[in-house]
């Protein structure tokens, strides 16, 4: 048996030689490569360091719709800012308008996100009440969109907002659909999930968020919410507040006052 | 121990060792630093360009109109609103130019008509308020106080004007009791009107001897309400309701 098998292993051990060979290469180069493309991502995170410290941060927003007068400056601005796709569907925060009519129906419109401003309010079953809603991503302490991510690429960060890795993201719209208030969109450009940030580069430099800085009428108030003396917890206690779908136990982070039963 | 045992042992610690590597290796490079994610995304996302430079930016180099519009009535609409995005303009101001919306369509983005819009915020019609000329020949863009002043308390002061239009004091001024500058209607809340101070300046109509009509009725100023002012049973501009 033995002798009969030696001739035909001859070619064979000659393949696995050099195939021994480039899997030894392999197992030595792969550890080697990682290792480098890790020391440049580390020696990149290092070199970030900002005097910025999340720890004593916690963000949250108030709008009150009393003020909202539906120019859409923050919708303007915000793409502005962020570099969101100018066309009609990419938006991290919009307004959308309400009317209630005498009937006790609710419509809701928001042409395009209501960044040109919104052609004149009419409706043909009459007007009951009418108000403008601003809207965005809600940043919420418990968020179903990062409990879904498979890749673990939208997460909280210690100062309570929620953020996409965009370069570990792979565009499954998993969060898009998770998201119970629609902030989230896949950027055609990039295929991967986008919303709103808070203008989380702004933040760590001192600045407001864009929607805020130009809201004319200061419906949008952002600040701390574990500070008692913040412009927030001040709008808080001064205001009965609401959150958006409360009941999903998401606990939303944007506080709306004046907010009208019939907004969902 | 029997030999399978062993080797199956073996097998676990290779298997497991390969793991704790591979895991190693495969999960990016400061996951888990501040929590469950990459640290490095929010380096990335810290790091991306400031458009809008804020409020306080503009008036270190435009202080007089930064200070103009700080008392005015477009105080809360920040210049970057009108003037767009200036984080370029502040570093290279020449180089960077900013335009200004001189245009007449440009206003009514917020001040046109629309009931959606909060009651109080002030509205007019693009169409029929002054039509032909640009918002800006007649209201400063940075002080945009409306031209002409109101001439009648009521402009402002409606419900009170209202409520002593049906009450006992209806055929009195409000400048009767209210001795008021003409700069109150122009800076209302700076330069404010005198209210009456004492009981006597009540008394001046309604004290038993008060040279006044005949059809005022009168008190007896010494003991009537004790040492109380008036205004703590009187509402002035409703002096029936007590
Ligand atoms: C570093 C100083 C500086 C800062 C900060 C600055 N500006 Fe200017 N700005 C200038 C100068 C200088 C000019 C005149 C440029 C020229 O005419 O060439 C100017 C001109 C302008 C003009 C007129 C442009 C025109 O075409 O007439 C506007 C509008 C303006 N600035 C708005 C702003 C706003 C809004 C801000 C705040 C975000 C701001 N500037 C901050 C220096 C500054
Ligand atoms: C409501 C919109 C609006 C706001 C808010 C506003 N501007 Fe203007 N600004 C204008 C318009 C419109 C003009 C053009 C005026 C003209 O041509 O007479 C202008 C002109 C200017 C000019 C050109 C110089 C001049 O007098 O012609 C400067 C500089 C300027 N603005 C700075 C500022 C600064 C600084 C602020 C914030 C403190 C500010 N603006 C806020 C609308 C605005
Ligand atoms: C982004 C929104 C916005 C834009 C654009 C804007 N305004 Fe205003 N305007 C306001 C706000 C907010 C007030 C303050 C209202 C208040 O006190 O309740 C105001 C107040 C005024 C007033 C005073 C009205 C009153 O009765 O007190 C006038 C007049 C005015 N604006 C004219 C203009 C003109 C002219 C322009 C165009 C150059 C303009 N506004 C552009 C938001 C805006
Ligand atoms: C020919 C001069 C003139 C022009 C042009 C003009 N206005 Fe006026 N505006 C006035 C006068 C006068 C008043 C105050 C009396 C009144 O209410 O009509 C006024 C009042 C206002 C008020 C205050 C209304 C309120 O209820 O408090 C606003 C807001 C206003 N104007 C905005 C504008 C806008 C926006 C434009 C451009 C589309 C414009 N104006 C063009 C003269 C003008
Ligand atoms: C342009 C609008 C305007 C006009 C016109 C006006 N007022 Fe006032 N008035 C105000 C405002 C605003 C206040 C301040 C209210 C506040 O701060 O609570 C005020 C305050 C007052 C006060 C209270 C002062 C105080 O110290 O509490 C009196 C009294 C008064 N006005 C009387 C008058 C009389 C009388 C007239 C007519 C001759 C008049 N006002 C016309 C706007 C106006
Ligand atoms: C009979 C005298 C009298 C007349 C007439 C009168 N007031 Fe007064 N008013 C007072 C007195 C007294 C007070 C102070 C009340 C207080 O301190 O509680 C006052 C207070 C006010 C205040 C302060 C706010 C408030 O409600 O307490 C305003 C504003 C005012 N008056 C406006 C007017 C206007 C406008 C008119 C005309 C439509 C008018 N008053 C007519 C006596 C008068
Ligand atoms: C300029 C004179 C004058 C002054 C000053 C004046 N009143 Fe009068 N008051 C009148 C007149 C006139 C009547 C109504 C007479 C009538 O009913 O025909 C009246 C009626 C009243 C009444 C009676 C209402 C009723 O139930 O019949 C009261 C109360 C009153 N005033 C309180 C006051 C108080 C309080 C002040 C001081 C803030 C004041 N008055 C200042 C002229 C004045
Ligand atoms: C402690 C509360 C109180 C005070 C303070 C007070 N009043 Fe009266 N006033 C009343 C009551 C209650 C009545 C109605 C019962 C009555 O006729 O005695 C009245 C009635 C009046 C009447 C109507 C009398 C009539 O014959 O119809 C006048 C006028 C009057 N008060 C003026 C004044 C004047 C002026 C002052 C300030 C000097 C003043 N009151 C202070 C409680 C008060």
């Amino acid at each position: 048996m033995e002798e009969q098998k030696q001739p035909a292993r001859e070619p064979l051990e000659e393949i696995s030689d050099s195939r021994r060979e480039f899997l030894t290469t392999c197992s030595l180069a792969a550890p080697l490569l990682l290792l480098s493309l890790r020391a440049a991502e580390v020696a990149a995170f290092a070199a970030g360091d900002t005097p910025y410290n999340p720890k004593e941060h916690y963000y949250g927003m108030g709008v009150d719709v009393d003020r909202c007068i539906g120019c859409g400056r923050c919708v303007d601005a915000c793409k502005t800012e962020n570099d969101v796709p100018r066309e009609p569907f990419y938006f991290r925060t919009w307004v959308e308008r309400y009317v209630v009519t005498p009937e006790g129906e609710t419509l809701v419109d928001s042409p395009n996100g209501g960044m040109s401003g919104f052609p004149p309010t009419h409706s043909e079953k009459g007007i009951l009440r009418t108000f403008f809603v601003p809207k965005l991503c809600n940043h919420c302490d418990n968020p179903p969109c990062v409990q879904v991510c498979p890749v673990g690429a939208t997460f909280k960060t210690e100062d309570g907002v929620v953020l996409v890795d965009q370069e570990y993201c792979i565009g499954c719209r998993y969060c898009v659909q998770a998201c119970p208030y629609g902030a989230r969109f896949i950027d055609p450009r990039t295929r991967t999930a986008e919303k709103c940030t808070f203008c989380y580069h702004r933040l760590v430099r001192g600045l407001l968020p864009a929607c805020v800085e130009v809201c004319p009428t200061g419906a949008r108030v952002f600040g701390e919410i574990q500070q008692r003396s913040s412009p927030l917890v001040r709008f808080t206690r001064r205001h009965k507040i609401h959150t958006l779908k409360g009941h999903l136990n998401t606990k939303p982070k944007v506080y709306y006052a004046n907010l009208d039963e019939e907004v969902r | 121990m029997p030999q399978q045992l062993k080797s199956l042992l073996v097998v676990f610690a290779v298997f497991i060792g390969g793991l704790v590597a591979a895991r190693h290796f495969l999960l990016p490079p400061t996951f888990g630093e501040r929590g469950h994610y990459r640290a490095a995304a929010v380096v990335t996302i810290e790091r991306l360009p400031v458009r809008y430079a804020g409020r306080e930016a503009c008036g270190v180099c435009h202080d007089e109109i930064a200070s103009v519009h700080r008392n005015a009535r477009h105080q809360t609409v920040a210049c970057e609103v009108c003037h767009g995005p200036a984080v370029a303009h502040t570093e290279s101001p020449t180089e960077n130019k900013l335009p200004a919306p001189r245009e007449r369509g440009y206003c009514p983005l917020c001040h046109g008509y629309d009931p959606s819009r909060p009651t109080g915020f002030p509205q007019i019609d693009p169409v029929a308020h002054n039509p032909l000329k640009p918002c800006i020949t007649c209201h400063n863009p940075h002080q945009p106080e409306p031209p002409h002043v109101p001439g009648e308390c009521s402009a402002c002061h409606g419900e009170i004007a209202r409520t002593k239009a049906l009450s006992h004091h209806a055929l009195l001024d409000c400048t009767q009791c209210h001795k008021t500058p003409l700069q109150h209607k122009i800076k209302p809340r700076e330069v404010r009107p005198e209210k009456p101070l004492t009981r006597e300046f009540c008394g001046g109509c309604h004290a038993q001897n008060a040279r006044a009509p005949k059809n005022v009725p009168r008190i007896n100023l010494e003991t009537h309400g004790g040492r109380y002012v008036c205004w703590q049973c009187h509402y002035p501009h409703l002096p029936e309701a007590r």
